[in-house]
C-alpha cells in the first residue's frame, strides 16, 4: 500500500521524521488500540492516536457523558450530555479522521469479557480510574502477552508505565494489591486538575506511537511520576518481581478476576 | 541549458512544483521509498525555497545527489540515487 497525496499531506509532520517516516507511518496505519476508559485518560489518548493515523481503535465505555467530565474529558462537549461516552469519543475521533476505524464497546470491562476484548488489538491503554480494573487490566495483559500502557492520576500527580511482554516488570510487579477501598479517596472526592488528564493521556498515546514505530525507549522497567505542583517529572526504575502474582517465576493468578467494589465506577 | 545527454538516467520521475514546504520533501521521500535502492529518481521542483530545502533534506536522510540541473524554466530537476538505510 502506498499513500494517496493527501495522506502524504495529513501524516507529512510525522513522515518527515526520521525515527518515523513512510515506514512509521505505515506500521500506524497497519496497528490497532484499545483505550478502556472514554473519560480523562482516553480522551486525549483517543484523539491523538486517531489523528496520528492509528488504523483501528477500540473505545470501551459503558457510561454516558455527564456535566462533570467535561472540566477534564475534552473528547466530549457540551452537546454530548448524555450520549454513551464510547458513541461520543467515536464521533469525535471520526471528525478529527475518517480513516481511523473506530469500534466503540459499550460495556464495564470484567474479568468474564477482558479476554476476548484485548484479544482483536495490538496495544492497550488503561484509561480507568479505579485500582481493580487497572489490576484487571494488567492481568489479563500479562496473562495474554499483550502489551499495555498503564496510567493514572489524582489531585495534581500523575503517574504512568508501559508493559511490554518479556522487557520488564508489570503493574503488579509495582504495586502487588489494590489498596483496600476506604483506604483511598474516591475519584470525584479527591479531584484533579483537568489538564493533568491531558498530561498523562498524551503521554500514554505517544508509548503507544513509540511502541508501533520503535522510536526512542518505552517506559518498560520505569514508572514516570509528575507533580504538576512542583512541575516536576521523576523516573523510577522498577524491577520486575519474581514473587509477582501474576508475571513472577511461580503466579497464583492464572485467569483475570475482579476485585470486589470498585472505589469509583465513573471513569476519571 | 543543459545537454540531455549530461543527466544521469533516471528510473523513475516526480514533479513536485504543485507542492510548498514540507509536502516537497515528503513527497520526494515517500517516492524515494517506493524504490530500489541504487535507484535513481529525476525530481523536478521549483527555484527558491524547494531548491534550497529539498536537496539538504534529501541528503540528511542519506541518499546521494548526483546533479541539480537548472531547466531555465524557474524549475530545476534533482537526481538522486536511493541509498539503502544501514
Ligand atoms: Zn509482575
Amino acid at each position: 500500500m502506498s499513500f494517496s497525496n493527501e495522506q502524504l499531506e495529513r501524516y507529512s509532520r510525522h513522515i518527515i521524521l526520521k525515527e518515523i517516516g513512510i515506514k512509521g507511518q505505515k506500521k500506524l496505519s497497519a496497528a490497532s488500540v484499545l483505550i478502556i476508559g472514554a473519560g480523562g485518560l482516553g480522551a486525549p489518548a483517543a484523539l491523538y492516536l486517531a489523528a496520528a493515523g492509528v488504523g483501528r481503535i477500540g473505545i470501551a465505555d459503558a457510561d454516558r457523558v455527564d456535566l462533570s467530565n467535561l472540566q477534564r474529558q475534552i473528547i466530549h462537549g457540551t452537546n454530548d450530555l448524555g450520549k454513551e461516552k464510547a458513541e461520543s469519543a467515536a464521533e469525535s475521533m471520526r471528525a478529527v479522521n475518517p480513516e481511523t476505524r473506530v469500534e466503540t464497546h459499550v460495556c464495564f470491562v470484567s474479568a468474564a469479557n477482558i479476554g476476548a476484548l484485548i484479544a482483536g488489538y495490538d496495544f492497550v491503554l488503561d484509561g480507568t480510574d479505579n485500582f481493580p480494573a487497572k489490576f484487571l487490566i494488567n492481568d489479563a495483559c500479562v496473562l495474554a502477552k499483550k502489551p499495555f500502557s498503564h496510567a493514572g492520576i489524582i489531585r495534581f500527580r500523575g503517574q504512568l508505565m508501559t508493559y511490554v511482554p518479556g522487557a520488564g516488570p508489570c503493574y503488579r510487579c509495582a504495586f502487588k494489591e489494590p489498596p483496600p477501598p476506604d483506604a483511598v479517596p474516591t475519584c470525584s472526592q479527591a479531584g484533579v486538575v483537568g489538564a493533568m488528564a491531558g498530561v498523562i493521556g498524551s503521554l500514554q498515546a505517544m508509548e503507544a506511537v513509540k511502541y508501533f514505530t520503535g522510536a526512542g525507549e518505552l517506559l518498560t522497567g520505569a514508572l514516570l511520576t509528575y507533580d504538576a505542583l512542583a512541575q516536576e517529572f521523576r523516573k523510577i526504575r522498577l524491577p520486575r518481581r519474581e514473587a509477582c502474582g501474576v508475571c513472577g517465576s511461580n503466579p497464583t493468578i492464572t485467569a483475570p478476576f475482579d476485585y470486589p467494589g470498585a472505589v469509583c465506577e465513573v471513569a476519571p | 541549458m543543459e545537454k540531455y545527454e549530461n543527466l544521469p538516467a533516471a528510473d523513475a520521475a516526480l514533479d513536485i512544483t504543485d507542492a510548498v514546504c514540507p509536502i516537497t520533501f515528503v513527497r520526494a521521500k515517500a517516492a524515494l521509498e517506493e524504490m530500489e535502492a541504487g535507484a535513481v529518481l529525476a525530481l523536478r521542483m521549483n527555484d527558491g525555497e524547494p531548491v534550497q530545502n529539498v536537496p539538504r533534506s534529501v541528503k540528511e536522510e542519506g541518499h546521494r545527489i548526483l546533479k541539480l540541473a537548472d531547466n531555465e524554466d524557474g524549475t530545476y530537476t534533482l537526481f538522486v540515487r536511493k541509498v539503502e538505510e544501514a
